[in-house]
């Protein structure tokens, strides 16, 4: 028993006690900046392997990019990965970043369902859906609710059952085989929920888009509520995007 | 029978490899493995050559430290003697051929779908209709979990047959990740395209994955990795070994209710990963690996930044690792859980973890070493009951391990050479194959080229390919509440297994 209390003391603090400032530690890629710089636009546009990356004016786009850096390697007069990592958003135009537009992404309160503000707010229990996930993003989603991230002290908690939950988590570019079990799920759900999808592949398909292995029918069928971009998506994002989606108002 | 014998991350042309009839493919491949643990099959599949199916078998030798392939020609219509029928770690290659191409092996225990993938020979089978064994009997009862599960993991049917609380057996039904990587590689043209593909065929696996793919394609091109980027690849490899072990002892201290363990673990975790970002902006070393250039050079400060996050790890692990290992309740679960036995384990063919757990030395770091391993001279750590009190104290001690060999290394670090050799484009009528010792055990990435040097063939096998039939042996005659601490003890990969 001592020990174990000796080993607590150890630990000291881990906790981040504000995750809404917590810096990112490192070269951390988060939301890229594009400034005015003439480069050749159509080598910009094919150094990106997920074709995230348009021309004229250049635009880049969070819900496609995998983040890794090539764009901003080989033309780095061009584009600036920051280390913001706020960047998920609620409507899917907010995640195109435009040349020279430094400006942050948000969540738009006013598109945000009524319901959400209401019944969520202080209280959302989630239910994660892996549908052809590479549980990068899946990891990542445990990991914010550990003992440093740990999104459960603001009331966000993902649930064992779709019944507990308010609505679903879908990570993964949702592959052909798991259409059926992902839309079981979403059914047993209650009214009213909500759809998130976190990362790259569940926003766009990734580098998996024209897979003939995936079949994204499911998305065309309802409304998303959040986006949260990252391959996979960093806890900060992840839980910085579900507290905007719930908390901020108009 | 005839066979070439190549060393790992050899390329070599696609004739030197000999094509045997399948009599003879038989023999010598049954031959192998017939009554010699130290060799074991590393990959057998097929793929189309103009109407007909060529199947490539390559197995690993641990002693001699090379690797034997073989090749044989034959139609989709052909009915052949099942290799399993004598071997059974055969069992799931040629069940995945059967999927593939609809060639029949007569005598196989059970030609059931492997992964139900887009390109399966018989689309009329699909993922919701899988045939699984019955037992008829008033006193057993099935239970049936998945393919979503209660946390936040990956999809994939488990389906127990259970007398009371006691598992008699347990089929486990996968496919639910497929997302069609190995076709993938064929479709795209572009090398930045195609390690990104690598990167995602298991995001806790990115290292293993992607250095595996980096060897197999720099083979292909004929360039040899300079020290400075088999540096970063080792010290990459070692530290997503650590984490991930981190993480893992961290889920077993869960299992059984022990909170302090798996927080403490929990956090322990993402120092290391914190590390990996800072290296190069990634958490799970997305980005960081490269055929052919070294993205993110390690430099002195990195070094110094590593030594300080090992530093402060190292106590802290220890402590814990003591505890966790000392306290009855949590070991009362651990031991004799979960048990496979080490003749199990030949059979089945079972790789890394859960090989070295049941007694069986199979580790690619010192039995077909790559990178910067051979002057590391690894010794692997063996453990010989194979119940999860092994698989977490191989854990327990790979930790340590890694840490020292990051050390080690640290003290080397091998200047950044500016002046590169060109990657240059792959060999046409080549093959070149590539063993990794990821953090779960052996990954093995195989492929072939054109007569234009394009790709024609792109094979993946994650160590989970072997193992997941290891987790079903390991669970029979155990208490259904057992089943988590067992699963987790494996950690095994559901995308890397679907592709
Ligand atoms: S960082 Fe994003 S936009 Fe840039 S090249 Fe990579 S995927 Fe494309």
């Amino acid at each position: 028993m001592l020990e174990h209390i000796k080993t607590l003391y150890h630990q000291g603090r881990q906790f981040i006690p504000d995750v809404t400032v917590a810096k990112a530690p490192g070269i951390f890629r988060g939301r890229p900046v594009i400034n005015n710089a003439k480069v050749n636009e159509s080598d910009l546009v094919n150094i990106c392997p997920l074709n995230a990356i348009s021309a004229n004016p250049v635009r880049l786009d969070l819900g496609k990019c995998s983040f890794c850096g090539e764009c901003a390697k080989q033309f780095p007069e061009k584009i600036n990965f920051t280390t913001d990592y706020k960047i998920a958003a609620n409507e899917r135009e907010s995640l195109i970043i435009k040349e020279g537009d430094d400006a942050q992404v948000t969540i738009n309160p006013i598109k945000v369902r009524k319901e959400i503000h209401h019944l969520f707010r202080r209280s959302l229990k989630l239910r994660q859906v892996s549908a052809g996930g590479d549980n990068s993003c899946e990891w990542e989603l445990n990991a914010a609710n550990n003992v440093q991230f740990d999104m459960s002290r603001f009331g966000i908690e993902f649930v064992a059952s779709p019944r507990h939950a308010d609505g679903i988590v879908i990570t993964g570019p949702i592959t052909k085989n798991m259409a059926e079990p992902l839309q079981i799920c979403y059914d047993a759900t209650p009214d009213p929920k909500i759809i998130v999808l976190v990362g790259t592949d569940a926003i766009s398909g990734g580098i998996f888009a024209d897979s003939p292995a995936i079949d994204r029918s499911f998305l065309d069928k309802y409304y998303i509520d959040l986006y949260i971009p990252g391959n996979p998506a960093h806890p900060l994002t992840i839980i910085n995007g579900l507290l905007d989606l719930t908390r901020k108002m108009k | 029978m005839k066979y070439t014998t190549v060393i790992n991350n050899q390329c070599i042309p696609i004739s030197q490899i000999p094509e045997n009839s399948y009599d003879a493919f038989f023999e010598l491949n049954v031959g192998f493995i017939t009554d010699s643990s130290e060799r074991h099959c590393v990959n057998y599949f097929g793929y189309p050559v103009s109407g007909n199916i060529k199947l490539i078998c390559c197995i690993a030798n641990d002693q001699s430290h090379d690797i034997h392939i073989s090749s044989c020609l034959v139609k989709p219509t052909d009915i052949l003697t099942s290799m399993s029928s004598k071997i059974f770690c055969f069992e799931k290659f040629e069940r995945e051929i059967h999927e593939n191409f609809g060639i029949l092996f007569k005598g196989h225990p059970w030609l059931k779908p492997v992964r139900y993938g887009h390109d399966r020979a018989d689309t009329l089978q699909t993922i919701a209709n899988y045939p699984f064994y019955a037992i008829q009997s008033e006193e057993l009862h099935e239970v049936g979990v998945g393919p979503i599960h209660a946390g936040v993991i990956e999809p994939g049917h488990f389906r127990f047959i259970c007398n009371g609380e006691q598992i008699l057996h347990l089929e486990i039904q996968l496919g639910y990740q497929h997302r069609g990587i190995e076709s993938l590689f064929l479709r795209k043209k572009k090398l930045s395209e195609r390690v990104q593909i690598a990167e995602s065929i298991a995001g806790d696996n990115v290292v293993g994955h992607t250095l595996a793919f980096a060897a197999v394609w720099e083979s292909l091109c004929g360039f040899r990795a300079p020290e400075e980027l088999d540096f970063s690849r080792t010290i990459a490899l070692e530290l997503e070994r650590i984490a991930i072990h981190t993480g893992d002892l961290s889920a077993a201290c869960t299992d059984v209710a022990y909170q302090l363990g798996s927080a403490v673990f929990g956090r322990l975790r993402t120092p290391i990963i914190n590390f990996l970002q800072e290296w190069c902006g990634n958490r799970l070393a997305k980005g960081l690996i490269r055929p052919g250039c070294n993205q993110y050079p390690f430099t002195s400060f990195l070094a110094f930044r590593l030594k300080e996050v090992l530093d402060a790890f190292e106590p802290d692990f220890d402590e814990v690792r003591r505890e966790l290992f000392k306290m009855p309740s949590a070991l009362s679960r651990f031991e004799r859980t979960g048990t496979v036995t080490l003749a199990d384990t030949l059979s089945i063919g079972s790789v890394g973890i859960a090989a070295r757990a049941s007694g069986l030395s199979r580790d690619i770091r010192s039995s077909h070493p790559h990178a910067l391993f051979k002057g590391l001279k690894h010794a692997p750590i063996i453990k010989h009951h194979g119940d999860v009190y092994s698989r977490l104290q191989i854990r327990k001690q790979e930790v340590p391990q890694s840490i020292n060999y990051l050390r080690e290394l640290m003290h080397r670090i091998p200047e950044c050479n500016n002046d590169k050799e060109p990657l240059g484009s792959p060999e046409p009528d080549s093959f070149a194959i590539s063993l990794v010792e990821g953090w779960r055990g052996e990954i093995c990435h195989c492929a072939v080229t054109d007569t234009q040097g394009e790709l024609v063939m792109y094979k993946v096998k994650d160590p989970s390919f072997h193992n997941w039939m290891a987790l079903a042996m390991a669970v029979r005659n155990n208490e259904i509440s057992d089943f988590p601490i067992c699963n987790k003890s494996f950690n095994l990969s559901y995308c890397g297994h679907d592709l």
